[in-house]
């Protein structure tokens, strides 16, 4: 069977779910951001095979939406870093499960 | 053919160095193996033929988000401690499942118009096209130049000693 857009979808969710876990299980701030670039790329894999198996009247919109989504991921990472930062010197940790101050 | 071998032998890479991520203690050699998955995903993208997607996942990717992400592993100095896992690990394995579960079902079940088109010819020019020209994504590109820079002046801003 050869390859075909089933096959990148799936891929896409795999990684996704990857992702997922890693964000949700993780205590290193920084391993839930590595983890959620993951689950970027996965969906960025998508879109692309999107458009690259479906045949649609405005042709590559799909890769126009990863190009979005790479800008995006690429200010949530400078953002998301520099906020670790900052929480590591006020608090030397950068635990979530001990960053809870405006936790009920 | 050619592109069959290269899709599964770039499909398993990316998924052992995505399990790698998130599965060692150490850190910096998590952000080590995320490198190797973005250039999977690089490979990835030429296989689908976006040529143009692909040097832009190895500069912005590989080159930009893992120099951040090492330099932020250096700033916080917590590769002694790593990156254990928290008590949700199993809750967050069933949670993890279930959604690829629930995902790959719709997947298949699913009757996509798929077909397979011709490999296109360099998709810079389409790319620029539906990106600058007439009817095409102009707004969303002014939007994303503000966005980028509220993102560098809020890091700047965020990071300053006082």
């Amino acid at each position: 069977m050869s390859v075909g857009l089933e096959h990148y979808l799936i891929l896409s969710a795999v990684l996704f779910s990857i992702g997922l876990y890693g964000a949700l299980a993780k205590r290193n701030a920084i391993t839930i951001l590595m983890s959620i670039e993951i689950m970027l790329s996965a969906v960025n894999i998508a879109m692309v095979s999107f458009s690259r198996y479906v045949v649609s009247p405005a042709p590559l919109t799909g890769q126009v939406f990863a190009i979005f989504i790479m800008a995006v991921a690429a200010a949530e990472a400078a953002v998301g870093l520099a906020i670790i930062i900052a929480i590591y010197r006020g608090r030397g940790t950068i635990d979530p499960t001990k960053i809870d101050l405006m936790k009920w | 053919m050619g592109l069959d071998i290269a899709f599964w032998i770039l499909a398993v890479v990316s998924v052992v160095a995505a399990l790698t991520v998130v599965s060692l203690r150490n850190v910096f050699r998590a952000a080590l193996a995320l490198v190797l998955c973005f250039i999977v995903i690089a490979g990835l993208y030429i296989t689908l033929s976006a040529d143009f997607l692909a040097a832009i996942q190895i500069l912005v990717y590989v080159g930009a988000i893992s120099i951040l992400i090492i330099l932020g592993i250096m700033l916080t100095r917590e590769i002694e401690q790593g990156s254990p896992s928290n008590q949700f690990r199993i809750p967050a394995f069933i949670v993890a499942v279930i959604f690829l579960g629930a995902v790959g079902y719709a997947l298949l079940n699913t009757a996509w118009p798929a077909v397979t088109p011709a490999l296109m010819a360099p998709t810079t020019e389409t790319l620029a096209g539906q990106l600058f020209g007439e009817n095409g994504f102009i707004l969303v590109v002014e939007i994303t130049a503000v966005l980028l820079l509220a993102a560098i002046l809020g890091a700047i801003v965020i990071v300053r000693e006082k």
